[in-house]
């Protein structure tokens, strides 16, 4: 007999009714709402006097254009009128909504993505959906976890329900020891040049074999977070023992005899032996080398000793013509290497890399350090306030500060350049978020993704750098 | 949700892949908190020469000429023809707000980025999604003849331009809704007492959930 991948589990759990064309009705446990995508499906919700179906399974926190400086006078601390706007409108709704809210003066505030599973909002085995293609992130803890429209943002507030099609499965294996120096970050943008960015498009991707085994669910956050990036709309990661641990002691995490019940039921959170994928992808670890994006795209990627492509290796006329448009915009040139390019600012945050094993990393690597004089602004921006406060008290916030680096407030910040924190015209930036289209972080701005290790290589060279060097 | 049978307009060709969410409507219009006046802002990085923010007055904007949108018959273009995985990226719907103010009903390509996809269906603009065969052929002629308009007739699942034809498949619900111009939240709401049976049972198997 068959068995049933995780994704099946987590989707076969949570159909309520299948509607006359074939789409299914999915419950939705958790919903996360931030102020970009959610002021216009609360209006539209107000105009149709619909009710929200259940306030307590929502939550609500401003991180897309919240600055991340100046941060104690809250709202009225943002300067940019628009953006003051659109976060009070959040809080409006959600005091009048009765919808729980982490506002921008509380400790907990930060990056949705970060504040969740930190939270223990995301349990395992729930479905969460957010107005935000990175919600693939919360997979890592066994979840079935996607990106909505602001549409289905307002469907999800008025039915606690998302109309959807059951996605195709691919199993992405990575078995063998990561080099040191190489991360979950290297892996993720490896199988993304792998795939494609279309590549894993109608498919929902479960990161399984030994090497995801042995991460920690932080490191797992990255891999799922990067999903999107693939095409894949939702990522996930078996429950096991290490997901048992994290999760443990939330504050959203059940307890007592809650805690035991809730644990047999996720440890059946895993794909059967006998399980079938419709797709199965394997990677050797051990063989990976950090990874650097040279282009617009994430796809556009090769290890750090590695070259941009020169026009000869490509085939298809599309190839060439992305290509040749990715070189201009970037500056750089057909078969050029990308060690030793130098760099004008270094990002070190966002949802994809700004938890606390992620400063961990930079601080190891920058402690007694300084700043390469090329660089303009090195800025680490946690993903959210409890791992500022973290970072704090394990001494790692003067580790940045001393090297050079601006410690800044929990934001979304420069991964999209919403706030203040932008680059400019033609500068280069070494960033640990996750994309790097065209005008992603500032019109004209350049970026390179790389993982925290590599970034933090880089500032202190000034250009990129293979942190398996220093 | 506007209802969609049958349109014809001039076609827009955008003949890349991977035209990202960000392209099509760049972070800066994101503070806006309804969904009125996003035409302007299509593709707003590579149709000005300079860089614009909410508060920059129209008139003040420097288009750049080269720009397809900013060209004629492309100016008054409303369906796009573009490269695999189009709109991929950021779930932003402010994308389709966008296409849609500027009066795009319909965007062609070989595939597209999930979540545009959807949120296109549920703005009443119409996502289809052809062979790269047809797709190349289309550019060809729409280079041609710039000014001939494509037919895409929703209830026929066919594309028609001049004596050219090409159907379409679109998903059966979609379809459906898209006919009509249903009100997907009022439908599910039909279904509230069996969302409701649906989590009695869930509040009594994991009950610190609710």
């Amino acid at each position: 007999m068959t068995g049933q991948t995780l994704y099946d589990k987590l989707w076969n759990r949570h159909v309520v009714d299948i509607l006359p064309g074939g789409e299914a009705l999915l419950y939705i446990d958790r919903h996360l709402i931030h102020e970009v995508s959610s002021p216009q499906a609360f209006a539209s919700l107000r105009e149709k006097h619909r009710p929200v179906w259940r306030p307590a399974a929502n939550m609500a926190v401003p991180d897309h254009a919240v600055p991340t400086r100046n941060r104690s006078l809250g709202v009225a601390g943002i300067r940019d009128t628009l953006a003051r706007q659109q976060v009070r409108r959040l809080e409006d709704n959600c005091r009048d909504l009765r919808i729980p809210l982490i506002d921008l003066t509380d400790q907990r505030q930060g990056i949705v993505h970060v504040v969740g599973p930190e939270q223990g909002l995301t349990l395992p085995g729930i479905t969460l959906v957010c107005g935000d293609s990175h919600t693939s992130t919360h997979g890592a803890l066994a979840t079935l976890s996607m990106g909505i429209g602001t549409s289905e943002v307002e469907h999800v507030l008025a039915t606690q329900t998302l109309r959807a099609r059951k996605l195709k499965t691919l199993r992405v294996r990575f078995d063998g020891e990561l080099e040191e120096g190489v991360t979950a970050k290297d892996m993720v943008l490896a199988m993304i040049g792998r795939l494609g960015t279309a590549g894993a498009t109608g498919y929902a991707i479960e990161y399984a074999g030994d090497t995801v085994g042995a991460l920690s669910v932080e490191a797992r956050m990255t891999l799922c977070n990067m999903s999107i990036e693939a095409g894949a709309r939702a990522g996930m990661v078996a429950y096991d023992a290490v997901t048992e641990d994290y999760v443990r002691g939330r504050p959203g995490a059940p307890r007592g005899r809650d805690w035991d019940s809730a644990v047999v039921r996720w440890r059946e959170l895993v794909s059967d032996p006998t399980a079938r994928f419709d797709r199965e992808e394997v990677f050797d670890a051990g063989k990976l080398a950090p990874q650097v994006t040279w282009g617009t795209s994430p796809e556009m990627v090769v290890p750090v000793t590695g070259r941009v492509p020169a026009l000869d290796e490509l085939k298809a006329d599309q190839d060439r013509v992305s290509l040749e448009r990715a070189l201009t915009y970037m500056g750089l040139e057909p078969g050029q290497a990308l060690e030793g390019l130098p760099l004008d600012r270094i990002f070190i945050g966002s949802c994809t890399n700004a938890r606390i094993e992620d400063l961990r990393q930079v601080a190891s690597l920058v402690r007694g350090r300084r700043l390469s004089p090329r660089i303009k602004q090195a800025i680490i921006v946690p993903g959210s306030g409890l791992v500022r406060l973290q970072a704090e008290r394990e001494g790692l916030a003067g580790i940045f500060e001393r090297a050079g680096f601006e410690w800044r407030d929990a934001g979304c910040s420069m991964c999209l350049g919403m706030n203040d924190d932008r680059l400019s015209p033609g500068e280069r930036c070494a960033a640990t978020s996750n994309r790097n289209f065209e005008g992603r972080q500032g019109k004209g701005g350049r970026t390179h993704l790389m993982s925290p290790a590599m970034a933090a290589a880089a500032a202190l060279t000034g250009v990129i750098t293979d942190v398996r060097g220093l | 949700m506007q209802a969609f049978v049958e349109h014809t307009g001039v076609v827009i060709p955008i003949d890349r892949r991977n035209v990202d969410t960000d392209a099509i409507v760049p972070k800066q219009y994101l503070k806006k908190i309804d969904k009125q006046g996003f035409g302007a802002h299509l593709f707003d990085d590579e149709r000005y020469l300079d860089a614009g923010d909410v508060d920059t007055p129209l008139m003040e904007r420097r288009p750049n000429p080269e720009f397809v949108l900013n060209r004629p018959p492309y100016d008054r273009g409303s369906v796009l023809l573009a490269q695999a995985n189009f709109g991929c990226g950021s779930s932003r719907e402010h994308a389709v707000w966008a296409l849609q103010d500027f009066g795009i009903r319909v965007v062609i390509a070989p595939s597209f980025g999930e979540i545009f996809h959807d949120n296109c269906f549920n703005n009443g603009v119409l996502p289809i999604a052809l062979p790269q065969e047809p797709v190349d052929e289309l550019f060809r002629l729409c280079e041609e003849a710039p000014e001939q308009a494509l037919t895409v007739d929703l209830r026929e699942q066919q594309l028609a331009w001049g004596r050219w034809q090409w159907d379409f498949l679109v998903d059966p619900g979609r379809r459906e809704a898209l006919l009509v111009g249903l009100d997907d939240i009022g439908i599910t709401l039909e279904r509230a007492h069996i969302i409701e049976q649906y989590e009695d049972k869930r509040r009594r198997e994991e009950p610190w959930l609710f």
